[in-house]
This record gives structure tokens, C-alpha cells and sequence, in this order.
């Protein structure tokens, strides 16, 4: 039994909750006397709304208000710089449409079904425009944004075109990524009360301050007037990052009535009034010597942006430091569309710029006739190749060696379409993954009770990632106690603020803060206070150590895949992982993120596509009827391992995050899989049915499968 | 238009004056305060409103309330307490078959229905011989069976190891 509860998978400490239905998401928040709101939408996607008819929606039974922007309260005005997620969300302030989609009235009745039926009695009027909604024939309109979240939109080193020229072998293609939505299975809801001019709303969202600013500050009260609890989320994976309609307009209403107001999106809703993923048209080039040496690579990634905000989706960020190569290139543009707001969806940029680089190097490993894992081993840099400064730590080549072995990666066939079952080609892929790491500050408080019980609180959140558990373990272990003495208290506005969670980097920048709180307190008990009555605050922030690093979490995947040979249809057999994360704090939650975020890129592969209706801008199949994500019968036998670490340049406790790292390049080993299957390369993702049919009707690609 | 439902839900007789356009679902949460039954669509799409109509699993959002007269419903609340939890409950835990929880009542309730549907032989898609009296709980079939319902954390293999966990007891 090792000595430390830290890394050990124990159970969840909420588990009990969830498994009970005791766990209280926002939805699921009662108040004395509600009223419930429905938001309607925009049915065009560019254009100004000449009248909203509200006259039989008001007169509908239980009816009790009917806003648009023609009788909304003033609030503050949307701002396109600062932070994205804590800036002012002003609903229904004019008459402009931006999108399809896009709030524009609010019917609030005594119950859900009377406010369902009077929003459909609400008729709205408009100018309709001209609306760009084609990312492709609209890409004349890019533009360079001013930066990323990574730095630069560009970046080069050495010369490029010469580099390229001196390729033995080359690849220069083109791939393309579809709008993703994320779909977590909660809707986004919210109740907002009012107690005086004390405000408290309970809703769905990843970070609990930005909330509390942003709905401070729409509303223009002061921030300690507010209170945000966000106590269990059903799912974010970057959709609950910001805010949206349901609270403002349930916050607006509730004030107006003087009643509890209860606002959720239906599943439609959350397609256009949430964010999603941009689309993306990306173009890779890569030269190798017949040494499988890389000598240039270049990743140029053009996105989509809501023309009413700007939101760039930095694929080739980690290109900058994935792989050695002397000469480099990257290029971000963004095309500004009359499409809802773009905005981070698990490991934005990664996700779906490994989809292609990965991708790339597996065409490029068949030109050179070399195994693909090898190739990735032959480019391994010594050190950040454009920072020019140390890796933290970095294990990808441990990661592709230990799957490789793991998985039974020499039962590969080199030649694709030999490997036969049935009537299914059978195929094995790889890809590697690439995650940035970040580090935010963040504040706990620990308290300790004559008992030796351990009361934790930070305004951060667990959406499933585990965050109530990992704290209660980093308190336990810090402090000496048994786990069960230990309370995490999250998700509440009037807790020490945290980053919350987002972009991985919740525990990372939460578990110090912990841990430090929980050493004040054992200082405390040493010099002979307490046990009682004890508490600590403590700030943990990143230090300037940390940017003296290039600093990832890498992995390697391994895929097999049955292509039908009738139908073209490509099934994911099994799939492994080998992931390099630092210190895991329980293997078995952290497994579970991991497997999450492969069975996403499994998605990527295969299944997830939002579709655009050219003429108006909308997501036509706007429900999870239409929107394909992963389902049981997708998901065979899928694993992960853990490599044991520890990166004490991350932070102190050694850890990374896990909750992206997962799908990053996943996606690309199944779509490499498909090509030693069948011999049929799709740069066009979701590889469906239908495209890879096409490409089995080639007859090079019937020969092989006589 | 109201109508008068009697229906029993976990044990319990309600005698209810309900909108004729109430689903089950919504009277659940908002009428009898049991929130452990999830809203992930309200269109029959998602499978996170599942709970048993007379053992039986359904979608609740798919259910009016006013068609349930005389009914016995058990939720998730009805199958165990977090002091006596169902052997379902408490494999789920144990292989953690969830992350963020919100799909899991839903996924218990359909597993412990599902279970009952192989028990009494009735078949599947991929159910090999449509004679047997019962079907063999394999990998296959709960995959299969289960794909009602979503769970977008992906927790499905552990959700899978959970179920077969649990039903061989
Ligand atoms: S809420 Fe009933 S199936 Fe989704
Ligand atoms: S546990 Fe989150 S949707 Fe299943």
C-alpha cells in the first residue's frame, strides 16, 4: 500500500450523489413560486427585425411577460475586447441579427408548457440581408488576427520554400474540419432570484467568477450583489466557458417579476445560442530526406469567425513545437461569417489541428516507405525547435514505444488492404498527441474543525472531471487525514476565485493552492494551535519559471479499424492510448478523462459534423437525432495508460492536464487506420460511408479487394 | 386543459391535476421535485430521462403524464439511497461509469431495464438466435442495447464494465 492517497483511483467522493440523483445541476434547482422563461430565436441570419408581435403571445394562458429588444431593460454594451468570458452578455439589445439563432424574445409563463406554447405565438418581422455563410467561398474576406492564445498568428524559421525544395520525399494536402457543437447532456440553464437587490443565479458554467463578472456587470450592480453557484455541471468541454442568454434574460425577468425565473435552452437552442467549434480549411506541407528527417514543415489554418466577435481557432500553435525541423512556417487566418459566436471546444486548436498534421505525417511516413511510429521517433526534437528553450518534460517517444509494444503495433500490415475479416478490410493507425500546458493563479481556503475535519472551498468547478475528488485527495494527503474527513465545497461565487475550468489547466492550478492552504494550516498544528478553528487562504500562481519552458502533455495513439467493403462504412475495433500527463492525482478519474477524449476524436473521425444550410446560415441538424456523437454500440474496447511523472516545472505538485489531451490526435490515428485498411486517404473529416465508398469504387482500390 | 392522473412513483400514490400537455418527465421534476431524471433533449434523442414505467424502460420526456393513469413509475431515486444503493448504482460507481453524472440516472435506469429485457429473450440487432428464451448478457448485446442512451463525458466502456459488473450478480 503506498503512502499517499494522492494518484490512487479511488472512487469519486461524489459518486454517491450522481448515482442517486441527488446531485443538484442547475437545472434542477427549485425556488418558491417560479416562473418559467423560453427563449425565441432568430429565424435568419443577417438581416434587422422591423417588429416584434407580441399581442397573442401576452394574451396566452398563464402569460406573464414577453420581453424583445423592443422593451428589454438597458444593459451593459457587449465589448469585443477583454476577457471573453467575463465580459458583459447583454441580451435583446437592438434589433440587429447576427445569426440564425440568435435570442430574440423571451415569453416567461407560470409553467414550462404555457411558456412553450405562448413562445411560438410570438411573430417576428424582419429585414432580411445577404449573409455570408460559406467558409470556403468566403475565404477571400480572411483576415490575420492580432494574436493567439498561443502568441503570434504566424511564426517562421529558416526558409521555408527552400526547405520544402529539398525534400526527398513531400506532402503538400489539404484538410478540412467540420463546425462541432458540443452537446454536453445538461442544457444550459439557469434560476435566477432576487432578494432585495441581491441577485443569486444558479447555472451551468465552467468558470464560476468570469460568470459572476460578466452577469455583474451586464446587469451593471455591484459585484458583491451577486452570487453565482454552479455546484454540479453536467459537461462543458468548453460550451459553458462563457454565459449565455438564460441567465441574463432569467436574471432580467426574475427582477421585472419579482418571482424566481427558470430559463433553459432546448437541445436546438444550444447549437446556435451556445458557442461550437469552427470549421477549419488547413493545408499541411511537409519535406523529408530519405532519412525520414524532416526538413520543412508548414501548417497554414484558415477558421471560421462570428462576424459579431472574434474567435480564432489556433490549429498549428503546437505544429511550432511538435516535431524537429529546420525550416517552418505557420499561418492563422480568420473568416469573419454571419454564424454564431465560434469559441474553444475541447483542446481548441489541438483538436483539430492534429487532425491534419497527424494526418500529414502518416501520408508522409507511406512516401518514405517507413513505419509511421518510426518516423515520429527520427523527428524527435532535442529542445522547443522555434522557442529554442527546454522542454519541461517530454515523453513521446516512451509514449510511442510503450503502445506500440502495448497494442501489437507489429501486426500492422505495411500494405494497406491486405488485412482481410470477413467482409471488412482491417487496418491499425497511429498519431501522436501534442496538448499546451497552462497555469493560472488560483485561491483555496482550508479550514479545520476541533474534529480534524478538513473543509476545502474554491469558486472552481468539477464538471466531471473530478475536481472534488483530486482536492479532497491533495487535503488528505497534505494534512495526514483520512479522505472521508475531508469536505471540497465548489461552484459557489463566495468562494476564493479560481480560474475554473477550462483549457485543462483546473487542476494544475488549483491542487497547489491546496495544497499550500493545507501546509498553513499543518504549520499551524505544529506550532500548536488547533486543531480547531483553523483556517488558511493561500494564492498559488505560476512563476517565472514557467515560462523559462516549453511546456506540453504529449500521447500516442493506436487505432484499429473494419472498413465494410460494401458499405464503406469505417468501425473502430479497439483503441489505446499512451499518455505522458506529469503526476496523475487519482488514475482512475484521470483515465476516465482520458478515454472521453478519444472516444471525442473517435467522433471527430467518423461521426460529428454540424451541417451549414448555405441559404440562411443555420445548423440544419440541430439535434442529437442529426448530430452524430459516439454512442455505446461506436465504442469498443478503448484504454488508456498513464505514464508515472512528474513535471515539477508545471507547477509543484507535478501534474498536467488530462481532460484534452485525450482527443488531441486521436481522431487522426482512426483516420490512418481507415488508410491501411483500405488504401483510401480522407482529408475531408467526418470520414463517413460515403466518402470512403467513393474512394473503394476507385478501381486501384477494387483490385485490392478481390 | 387539466386532467386527473393517479399514478404511482417510487411506492408512492400522487393523485395529480396536470396540464394535458405535461410529459412524464416534467411532472417528475417540477411537479413531485425528483430532478434525478435529467432533461438532455426533451425529444426522445438522448435516453437521460429513462426511468421504469411498470419495469419497463422509457423515455419519460416521450411520455405524457395524462397517458400514465394508474401507472407505477420507479426513478432513479426509487432504485437506492446513497445508503442503500442499488447493486447497479454501486457498480457504477465502482468502475466509474460517469463523469459528470448527468446522463447516469438515465444509464442505470435503462441498465437495469435492459437487464431484465435480455432475462426475458427479447432480441436485438445483433442478437444471433432469435429463439433462445433468454439472451446471453455479452459485450455486444449491452453496447447494443444501451446506445439509447448518450453519454457525451464517453464514460461507455466503464459504463459497459459496470453493467456486466453488476449483472452477473
Ligand atoms: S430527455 Fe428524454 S430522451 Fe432526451
Ligand atoms: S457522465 Fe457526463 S454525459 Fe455521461
Amino acid at each position: 500500500m503506498p503512502d499517499t492517497i494522492l494518484g490512487q483511483p479511488i472512487d469519486r467522493i461524489d459518486g454517491k450523489a450522481k448515482v442517486t440523483g441527488a446531485a443538484r445541476y442547475a437545472g434542477d434547482r427549485r425556488a418558491e413560486h417560479p416562473a418559467f422563461g423560453v427563449i425565441v430565436t432568430s429565424t435568419v441570419g443577417r438581416g434587422t427585425i422591423n417588429k416584434v408581435d407580441i399581442k397573442e403571445a401576452q394574451a396566452a394562458p398563464g402569460v406573464v411577460l414577453v420581453m424583445s429588444h423592443e422593451n428589454a431593460p438597458a444593459q451593459a454594451p457587449f465589448k469585443h475586447a477583454g476577457d471573453r468570458h467575463a465580459r458583459p452578455k447583454p441580451q435583446l439589445n437592438g434589433a440587429r441579427v447576427h445569426y440564425y439563432g440568435e435570442p430574440v424574445a423571451l415569453v416567461v409563463a407560470d409553467t414550462f408548457e404555457q411558456a412553450t406554447a405562448a413562445a411560438r405565438l410570438v411573430r417576428v418581422s424582419y429585414q432580411t440581408e445577404m449573409g455570408a455563410y460559406d467558409l470556403a467561398g468566403n475565404r477571400r474576406f480572411a483576415y490575420t488576427p492580432a494574436e493567439l492564445v498561443q502568441g503570434k498568428p504566424d511564426s517562421s524559421l529558416g526558409d521555408f520554400d527552400k526547405g520544402f525544395a529539398q525534400g526527398a520525399q513531400t506532402v503538400d494536402a489539404t484538410y478540412t474540419t467540420p463546425y462541432q457543437s458540443h452537446n454536453p447532456m445538461e442544457l444550459v440553464a439557469s434560476l435566477a432570484q432576487w432578494d432585495g437587490d441581491r441577485l443569486t443565479v444558479h447555472c451551468a458554467t465552467q468558470l464560476v467568477d468570469a460568470a459572476h463578472h460578466s452577469i455583474a456587470s451586464t446587469l451593471r450592480i455591484p459585484l458583491e450583489n451577486v452570487e453565482v453557484i454552479s455546484e454540479f455541471i453536467g459537461g462543458g468541454f468548453g460550451g459553458k466557458l462563457p454565459i449565455y442568454g438564460d441567465a441574463i434574460l432569467a436574471a432580467l425577468a426574475a427582477r421585472q417579476l419579482k418571482r424566481p425565473v427558470k430559463v433553459t435552452l432546448t437541445r436546438q437552442q444550444m447549437f446556435s445560442v451556445t458557442t461550437h467549434r469552427a470549421a477549419t480549411i488547413q493545408r499541411v506541407r511537409l519535406a523529408a530526406g530519405t532519412d525520414g528527417k524532416l526538413t520543412a514543415i508548414a501548417h497554414e489554418v484558415m477558421s471560421q469567425s462570428a462576424r459579431m466577435d472574434e474567435f480564432v481557432e489556433s490549429a498549428a500553435a503546437s505544429t511550432r513545437s511538435m516535431y524537429a525541423a529546420p525550416n517552418r512556417l505557420t499561418r492563422h487566418r480568420v473568416v469573419p461569417l454571419d454564424m454564431p459566436v465560434s469559441d474553444s471546444m475541447r483542446a481548441p486548436g489541438d483538436a483539430v489541428g492534429q487532425l491534419a498534421i497527424e494526418q500529414a505525417m502518416d501520408e508522409l511516413a507511406y512516401k518514405l516507405d517507413l513505419d509511421p511510429v518510426e518516423l515520429r521517433l527520427r523527428n524527435e526534437p532535442t529542445e522547443d525547435p522555434e522557442k529554442h528553450v527546454p522542454y519541461s518534460t517530454r515523453k513521446l517517444v516512451e509514449c510511442l514505444k510503450r503502445g506500440a509494444a502495448e497494442f501489437g503495433w507489429d501486426k500492422r500490415p505495411s500494405v494497406p488492404g491486405t488485412l482481410k475479416d470477413g467482409q471488412w478490410l482491417v487496418g491499425f493507425g497511429v498519431a501522436a498527441a501534442i496538448r499546451g500546458n497552462y497555469r493560472r493563479p488560483a485561491t483555496a481556503r482550508v479550514r479545520m474543525d476541533e474534529n480534524r475535519h478538513v473543509t476545502v472551498e474554491m469558486d472552481m468547478t468539477d464538471i466531471g472531471t473530478g475536481s472534488y475528488t483530486i482536492f479532497a485527495q491533495v487535503a488528505a494527503d497534505a494534512l495526514g487525514v483520512p479522505i472521508g474527513q475531508v469536505t471540497v465545497k465548489l461552484g459557489d461565487s463566495s468562494y476564493p476565485q479560481t480560474p475554473g475550468s477550462g483549457g485543462s489547466f483546473g487542476a494544475a492550478s488549483c491542487a497547489p493552492a491546496v495544497h499550500d492552504a493545507c501546509m498553513e494550516i499543518k504549520k499551524k498544528l505544529d506550532a500548536g494551535q488547533g486543531p480547531g478553528n483553523l483556517q488558511a487562504e493561500v494564492k498559488s500562481a505560476p512563476g517565472e519559471e514557467f515560462k523559462k519552458f516549453s511546456q506540453y502533455s504529449y500521447g500516442a495513439h493506436f487505432a484499429e479499424v473494419g472498413v465494410d467493403t460494401s458499405t464503406g462504412e469505417a468501425r473502430l475495433r479497439r483503441m489505446l492510448g499512451v499518455f505522458d500527463a506529469g503526476r496523475i492525482y487519482n488514475s482512475k478519474t484521470a483515465r476516465s478523462q482520458l478515454v472521453g477524449g478519444m472516444i471525442w476524436g473517435v467522433g471527430s473521425a467518423l461521426h460529428e459534423n454540424a451541417v451549414v444550410d448555405q441559404r440562411y446560415g443555420l445548423f440544419v441538424n440541430h439535434d442529437l437525432a442529426g448530430y452524430h456523437v459516439p454512442v455505446h454500440a461506436d465504442v469498443p474496447a478503448v484504454d488508456a495508460i498513464m505514464l508515472a511523472g512528474f513535471d515539477g516545472k508545471s507547477n509543484e505538485m507535478g501534474s498536467k492536464g488530462v481532460g484534452e489531451l485525450g482527443i488531441c490526435g486521436a481522431g487522426a490515428a482512426v483516420a490512418n487506420a481507415i488508410y491501411n485498411a483500405c488504401g483510401v486517404r480522407i482529408r475531408d473529416y467526418p470520414i463517413t460511408p460515403d466518402k470512403v465508398l467513393r474512394g473503394l469504387m476507385r478501381p486501384a482500390n477494387l483490385a485490392q479487394q478481390r | 386543459m387539466t386532467v386527473d392522473v393517479g399514478l404511482t412513483v417510487n411506492g408512492v400514490r400522487h393523485d395529480l391535476k396536470v396540464d394535458s400537455r405535461t410529459t412524464l418527465l416534467d411532472l417528475l421534476r417540477e411537479h413531485l421535485g425528483l430532478t434525478g431524471t435529467k432533461k438532455g433533449c426533451d425529444h426522445g434523442q438522448c435516453g437521460a430521462c429513462t426511468v421504469l414505467v411498470d419495469g419497463v424502460r422509457k423515455n419519460a420526456c416521450m411520455n405524457l403524464a395524462a397517458s400514465l393513469d394508474g401507472r407505477g413509475i420507479v426513478t432513479i431515486e426509487g432504485l437506492g439511497t446513497e445508503q442503500a444503493l442499488h447493486p447497479m448504482q454501486a457498480a457504477f460507481i465502482e468502475h466509474d461509469g460517469f463523469q459528470c453524472g448527468y446522463c447516469t440516472p438515465g444509464q442505470i435506469c435503462s441498465a437495469v431495464g435492459m437487464l431484465s429485457e435480455l432475462k426475458r429473450g427479447l432480441p436485438s440487432a445483433v442478437t444471433a438466435d432469435l429463439r433462445e428464451a433468454a439472451v446471453d448478457m455479452v459485450e455486444a448485446e449491452v453496447r447494443e442495447r444501451m446506445s439509447g442512451n448518450i453519454c457525451r463525458c464517453a464514460a461507455y466502456p466503464n459504463i459497459v464494465a459496470a453493467i456486466l459488473d453488476a449483472g452477473k450478480a
